[in-house]
């Protein structure tokens, strides 16, 4: 219920004059009086009961605010009363309008239409749909909720330019259901929820499949509505469980095809339109479980081949699936987690590790590695636990690569500060060494040296901001010397360098509202020259729009059938077979 | 509620003024043109028309026993229930309505229609009548009607082309007395049979005097203090009784805590009553969590004046069903106990319905109660119902081309023809239960009708038969950018307009047919065209207007309820602002503005025959229109709340409405009467949908429940739960197989119907004691539930060929 009514109510209410013994009081009173009226309701929310009044301090708080004296005792009783009851009448015909504008929320129109009832002029001007404009102060022994009017420059309003007009409403039809079945296109919610997989993979005997939902009998619909509880449905449950392999429709079985050739194709535009579709589409539920293994194989497959691009195409492709809000992966680390892990640890991920910028997939690996640990680690799987595990366990020994040296650390570094400072930091001094031994000592392969090099700026890198946090100033360099051995005095200029910019920022946050740019995992093939990669993805999709899913200004009927999942040109003779499912053209 | 605005004396009730070129107005091409002219016309007439009849409608009087219609306002007839307090319909002396015999033309109608009641012996009536209108013994003798002779001149001087005179007058009433038995004559205009009922009983009920007065028996009674203990008292009584009587004898529970709580408020004991609150409430049945709410708000006696809720419960008595012997039971222990308290609120307030035989289960009293004046009364869903279909005219069905052709090339005409010849001579036969074709007038088909008739008769060949195993494509209009303002939605029959009405008081028409829409040429260009000429349809259309969005403007507030006329060349929206718009949808602009509700309007509805139309709104009551008259012809009134949905009849002679007071009430066309109260529902009815043979109803409402009823029986026939949230749309498929329902909770769900209502068991017993034994089988009906994308299904509509239409705003 918007607060910002109340105050309307209430100046009404007196208005009108619907409390005729105090008619004297209120005129003066009514403007303060508002403002307590709503403290007066964020109390009664707290409280179940029906049969709350305001409180007679509000009264006499106002009254003292516009200069009555001394309200008595018994006015206050009857004015808070009186006021609350005419509010609680209200806030009941507003309802109605709320339920004849077939909303589930409260407008002040709602609350307009209700006073006009009344026949009481309504108080115009509360037009905010969502903010609530009051703000609350304490102060005194009183609570406060009091509207923020600030002044308004007339030449800034006049100066800014026009915000955007809104849109025009316009119609746009979609098939809900083709003869009882729902088709999986963007216009409908996804087959299943999210929350519908997730209950599915951690507790799998409790729920129906949806696709089989969708396809199967009639019985067993209505099931996935209600929590089964009864002895009968769980019957049927369990007698369903088997059933789990599933075969993918022709159209899906086409959109697999072109999808997986896009996404590993050479065009680049194409790859980035395919991906979008994987980070977007709402129906890939039933295809999961294939582009999955289509990752895992493929990563295999490459790194054996030290086919740097495929590796990184197929990286993205496990991005793309972590992106798509309408799915859950959880049924699929099994396969996804290796290899990614391989792809951050890999010793040897192309064919020139002298020129290949490997690193950078590393960086995007590791940082794949710590978003699914984030989504996805629970007490039961310890996916985080476990992938720390292994990486310290090849970081602190001695004879690993410097390549997979580099993945370890960057994929521990990503997993936050925390793991940074009970793993890395430790470790400094020695790796400090390690560096040291690389770059200072005699003779050494171009390749460690460029290895060493990344290990040192990773470091760097990763620790500095932690350091920043948790070590109090001054930063003297032979003290980070003495404690972080060969690394110590460059990363007291980083520190520094960190202290800085953080200070910087926070003068940015205070100054101007709060933007809060999460860096997100892009990576970018360079130097490998096999492809550019990394450009800013374009929204357009190789969509064929039928005549269902194109957005045209004017709605018509959707006379074409289209077969459901025919969202994707299936280039050539496909498209004959794409529309197995005919509808009757009605 | 204030009804100043609506002062009782300017409720305008008038005899319907008679115009005879009605007729000619129907089959009009220009009707449009026409209307609107006569729009201003009837302006012009309101403003000459000052002081209105209160007119009596002799077969409202006639209908009662004579005894009935003097002290007890709160008579059994469903419409006088709220009628009540001073309303005036039979006449219950207060006073506060005594029309002056004033204008000539007042004291004509009166004296035709006391003659009138003089020639049908009843004396007493037209006793009363005469009294109420302070006319004179002798006005009865036959100069009544030439003193009358004045009234043509007022007539005449406000422009009515007829000359009124007191015979005609009297002829008037005459036909329409007897239209039940005879069909009106042609020539009589269609709606002359048409009076309007009494004056507005809501604004009645909310007169501050009658207030006082129905208050005042709430005047001190007892010790309160002893209120607890009388209330623990029969609490301990209920609970000790055996377990068959215990639920019935429970539904005393609420009735009694309500009215005790408001004995107590009225006697300003206003920390009794709330101990007693707090301390009871709890025991209510949840389905009353609304009412209490807005109980436990009053808590002083000002505060009852003008409480809507506090005046239902008082007005009307509240029902309850209870089985001899648990009556008894009850009798002897308040006798035995002294309890005169708790005796006398049975006695005053509520309405025991004694029935013979076993006392009916838990289950069966919850599937029935849930309204806001309880159960309704055996008797009041006794009057028989004509639910059956009208005759459809005969039309040549001339053979398509096309299809000529191919049956040629198959070479098996004769298969076709037979199927057409049954089709046909199903349609000839008369159903039983069908009212008399001309029990309302109805417009006549014009050219344009029947070449609809034929469209419709075609499409139908090519209709989907469904079946649980053969379900319906669903096609969703989704209306994007509408910033939660979207409140109304209607399709046209044959699909091919959508409207929407919206909170920012506008009407959108798109149409979703390549056919653009087009305005009609300004009148000056018309004058240009070539009359003559064929294409004289075509060439009226100004091309430069053609677009796929109309907008409509005129409301001035949030718009409701919309309504496309069955030949779509008009457009019904009813809105916040009070009125009821008439557009055109061949010149897109305002033909009428029907005022009358004074209060938001709810709903409005075209007869499906077009011609009629009725709304519904704040005021309680719903109101019958012809489209060419700019007052209501019939007034129904009885609903304890707003009314919420408005429904016609298949047949077009009778009038659904669904209420926030919980119940659904079906309405008589021809005499305004209350044939039906459907009572079970827990919230405010959103949705109503009759099935297409007009023998069952659907209702929906806010507690997500649809509600299936039979109209001849009077019954609740099933119980379709599913829903989380309030059921907006409810439609039957074409052939009434498939019921499809649409909710806030973002799902078109669809249920087996025919299922539903094969395996109905309405043997004697049922229909007799009115007792049901609901199945729990909605998950074995419900045949598909499909989500949208939070999207709410606010409309629901099946093409001619079955296919679902569902519409609804995108809420992001």
């Amino acid at each position: 219920m918007s607060l910002i009514h109340s105050e309307t109510l209430v100046v009404n209410c007196l208005r009108c004059s619907w409390v005729d013994p105090f008619k004297f009081h209120c005129s003066k009173l009514s403007i303060v009086l508002s403002r307590f009226v709503i403290s007066a309701m964020a109390e009664e929310r707290r409280q179940k009961q029906c049969s709350v009044v305001l409180p007679t301090e509000s009264m006499k708080a106002m009254a003292e605010s516009v200069g009555v004296g001394q309200l008595q005792e018994d006015s206050c009783v009857a004015l808070s009363e009186e006021v609350s009851y005419r509010i609680k009448e209200i806030a009941q015909d507003a309802l109605k309008f709320m339920h004849h504008g077939k909303r589930r929320k409260l407008t002040t129109s709602d609350i307009d239409n209700a006073l006009k009832l009344k026949n009481v002029e309504p108080l115009y001007g509360f037009q905010s749909q969502e903010f609530i404009p009051f703000r609350f102060a304490s102060g005194g022994g009183r609570e406060l909720h009091f509207y923020e009017e600030k002044e308004v420059d007339l030449s800034d309003i006049i100066n800014t330019p026009l915000p955007r007009v809104p849109l025009d409403v316009s119609l746009k039809a979609h098939w809900l259901s083709i003869e009882g079945v729902q088709p999986s296109i963007p216009e409908n919610p996804p087959p299943a929820s999210k929350e519908q997989q997730k209950t599915e993979s951690t507790e799998p005997l409790k729920v129906v499949k949806p696709g089989q939902e969708e396809k199967g009998t009639i019985q067993g619909k209505g099931q996935s509505t209600t929590t089964p509880d009864g002895k009968g449905k769980e019957k049927g449950l369990i007698r369903l469980k088997p059933r789990s392999t599933h075969e993918l429709s022709v159209e899906q079985q086409l959109y697999y095809k072109e999808i997986t050739e896009a996404c590993v194709g050479s065009c680049e535009a194409k790859r980035a339109e395919a991906l979008q579709s994987i980070a977007t589409d709402p129906g890939l539920y039933q295809m999961l479980p294939r582009f999955s293994t289509f990752i895992s194989e493929g990563v295999r497959v490459n790194v054996v081949q030290n086919n740097l691009a495929l590796l990184i195409y197929l990286m993205r492709m496990v991005k793309a699936l972590m992106d798509n809000p309408t799915l859950y992966l959880e049924k699929y680390l099994h396969e996804l987690i290796p290899a990614v892990v391989t792809c951050i640890v890999s010793k040897q991920l192309c064919l020139r590790p002298d020129v290949d910028n490997h690193w950078a997939l590393r960086d995007f690996a590791a940082r794949l590695m710590a978003q699914s640990c984030k989504t996805f680690s629970t007490t039961t799987n310890n996916i985080q636990s476990r992938v720390t595990k292994t990486l310290t366990k090849s970081l602190f020994d001695d004879k690993t690569q410097w390549t997979t040296r580099y993945g370890c650390i960057a994929g521990l570094a990503e997993l936050g500060a925390d793991v940074i400072k009970t793993l890395i930091l430790p470790r400094l001094t020695v790796e400090g060494a390690r560096i040291k031994a690389v770059m200072e000592g005699p003779v050494v392969s171009n390749i460690d040296k460029i290895g060493a090099e990344h290990v040192q700026t990773l470091l760097l890198k990763h620790c500095a901001s932690v350091i920043a946090k948790i070590r109090p100033q001054p930063d003297n360099v032979e003290q980070y010397r003495a404690e972080y051995g060969y690394l110590g005095p460059m990363l007291c200029s980083h520190v520094v360098k960190a202290r800085t910019q953080a200070t910087l920022q926070a003068q940015q946050v205070n100054r101007t509202t709060l933007t809060i740019t999460q860096p997100r995992p892009t990576l970018s093939v360079s130097q490998s020259g096999l492809t550019g990669s990394g450009g800013p993805r374009t929204p357009s999709i190789i969509k064929v729009p039928s005549s269902l899913t194109l957005m045209s200004p004017r709605p018509g009927t959707p006379s074409q059938p289209s077969p459901p999942a025919t969202k994707y040109i299936v280039m050539g003779t496909s498209a004959g077979a794409a529309s197995t499912q005919q509808v009757r053209v009605i | 509620m204030n009804f100043k605005k609506a002062g009782l004396d300017s409720c305008p009730l008038t005899l319907g003024s008679t115009d005879q070129s009605e007729g000619s107005i129907l089959r009009s091409r220009w009707f449009p043109f026409f209307n609107f002219a006569h729009a201003q016309f009837i302006f012009k007439m309101a403003a000459v028309q000052g002081g209105m009849v209160d007119a009596k409608d002799e077969l409202d009087i006639k209908s009662e026993p004579p005894s009935d219609g003097f002290g007890n306002s709160n008579a059994n007839d469903g419409r006088l229930l709220s009628s009540s307090p001073g309303a005036g319909t039979g006449g219950t002396a207060t006073g506060n309505n005594k029309p002056a015999p004033g204008p000539p033309e007042e004291q004509q109608t009166l004296l035709a229609v006391l003659q009138f009641l003089k020639k049908s012996k009843l004396a007493e009536s037209a006793e009363i009548l005469r009294r109420e209108a302070g006319l004179p013994e002798d006005a009865l003798d036959p100069k009544g009607t030439d003193a009358s002779g004045s009234g043509p001149g007022l007539a005449a001087g406000s422009g009515q082309v007829d000359g009124v005179d007191a015979s005609s007058l009297l002829s008037r009433v005459t036909v329409s007395s007897s239209a039940a038995a005879q069909a009106p004559k042609k020539d009589s205009s269609l709606a002359a049979c048409f009076y309007s009922l009494s004056a507005s009983p809501a604004a009645a009920g909310e007169d501050q005097p009658d207030v006082s007065v129905v208050l005042s028996a709430y005047s001190q009674q007892g010790d309160p203090s002893l209120y607890d203990a009388y209330y623990s008292g029969l609490k301990r009584f209920i609970e000790s009784v055996l377990d068959c009587h215990r639920a019935e004898l429970s539904q005393l529970f609420y009735p009694l805590f309500v009215h005790m709580y408001l004995e107590l408020v009225y006697n300003n004991n206003e920390s009794v009553a709330k101990a007693f609150f707090e301390k009871f409430s709890g025991d209510q049945e949840c389905y009353y969590e609304q009412d209490l709410r807005i109980l436990s708000s009053l808590t002083k006696k000002e505060h009852m004046k003008g409480n809507e809720t506090l005046l239902d419960f008082r007005t009307s008595k509240f029902v309850l069903r209870i089985s001899r012997d648990s009556y008894q039971l009850l009798k002897r222990h308040l006798q035995e106990r002294q309890n005169n308290q708790i005796w006398n609120i049975i006695q005053e307030h509520l309405y025991i319905d004694i029935f013979d035989g076993m006392p009916r289960s838990k289950s069966q009293i919850d599937a029935m109660s849930g309204s806001l004046a309880g159960e309704a009364r055996r008797e009041a869903n006794k009057a028989k119902v004509f639910y059956g279909l009208l005759k459809e005219p005969e039309i040549e069905l001339p053979l398509d081309d096309e299809d000529e052709e191919a049956e040629n090339e198959e070479g098996k005409p004769k298969k076709k023809k037979p199927k057409k010849d049954s089709m046909g001579s199903k349609s000839k036969k008369q159903d039983p239960n069908a009212p008399l074709q001309t029990r309302i007038p109805l417009p006549e088909l014009k050219d344009s009708d029947k070449l609809d008739k034929i469209m419709y008769m075609k499409e139908s060949t090519k209709r989907i038969r469904l079946g649980s195993d053969n379900l319906p494509s669903i096609c969703f209009y989704t209306f994007l950018n509408a910033y939660q303002g979207l409140t109304a939605v209607d399709v046209t029959d044959d699909s091919s307009l959508i409207a929407g009405g919206f909170a920012d008081s506008t009407v959108r028409v798109w149409s979703v047919t390549p056919k653009k829409l087009r305005k009609v040429k300004s009148a000056a260009d018309l004058n240009l065209i070539d009359k003559e000429s064929d294409d004289v349809l075509e060439r009226i259309m100004d091309e430069k207007t053609a677009s796929e969005l109309k907008i409509l403007y005129g409301h001035s507030g949030p718009v409701y309820g919309i309504s496309f006329s069955p030949d779509r060349n008009y457009l019904l929206s009813s809105s916040e602002d009070g009125t009821i718009r008439l557009w055109s949808l061949q010149t897109f602009t305002c033909l009428v503005g029907y005022k009358g509700h004074n209060y938001p309007v709810w709903d409005t509805q075209f007869s499906p025959y077009g011609y009629y139309f009725v709304s519904g709104g704040h005021d309680r009551v719903a109101r019958l229109w012809a489209t060419d008259h700019y007052q209501p012809l019939r007034i129904f009134a009885g609903h304890l709340a707003d009314i919420t949905c408005t429904r016609f009849h298949p047949n077009s002679n009778y009038v659904a409405t669904g209420s926030s007071d919980r119940t659904i009430r079906l309405w008589d066309v021809l005499n305004g009467n209350c044939v039906r109260i459907f009572t079970g529902h827990k919230g405010p009815i959103h949705a109503l949908a009759f099935s297409p043979n007009g023998k069952f109803l659907a209702s929906g409402a806010t507690d997500g429940r649809v509600l299936l009823w039979d109209i001849g029986h009077g019954l609740m026939v099933g119980e379709l739960k599913g829903h989380t949230d309030t059921i907006y749309s409810l439609r039957f498929s074409r052939d009434g197989e498939i019921l499809a329902s649409g909710s806030m909770d973002n799902t078109v769900r669809l249920w087996d119907a025919m299922k539903a209502f094969d395996d109905l068991e309405t043997d004697d017993f049922t229909a007799a004691t009115g007792h049901i034994h609901l199945q729990d089988n909605s998950q074995e009906l419900l045949l598909g539930t499909y989500m949208t994308k939070s999207t709410p299904v606010l409309h629901l509509h099946f093409t001619r060929r079955n296919l679902l239409l569902a519409a609804g705003a995108y809420n992001p």
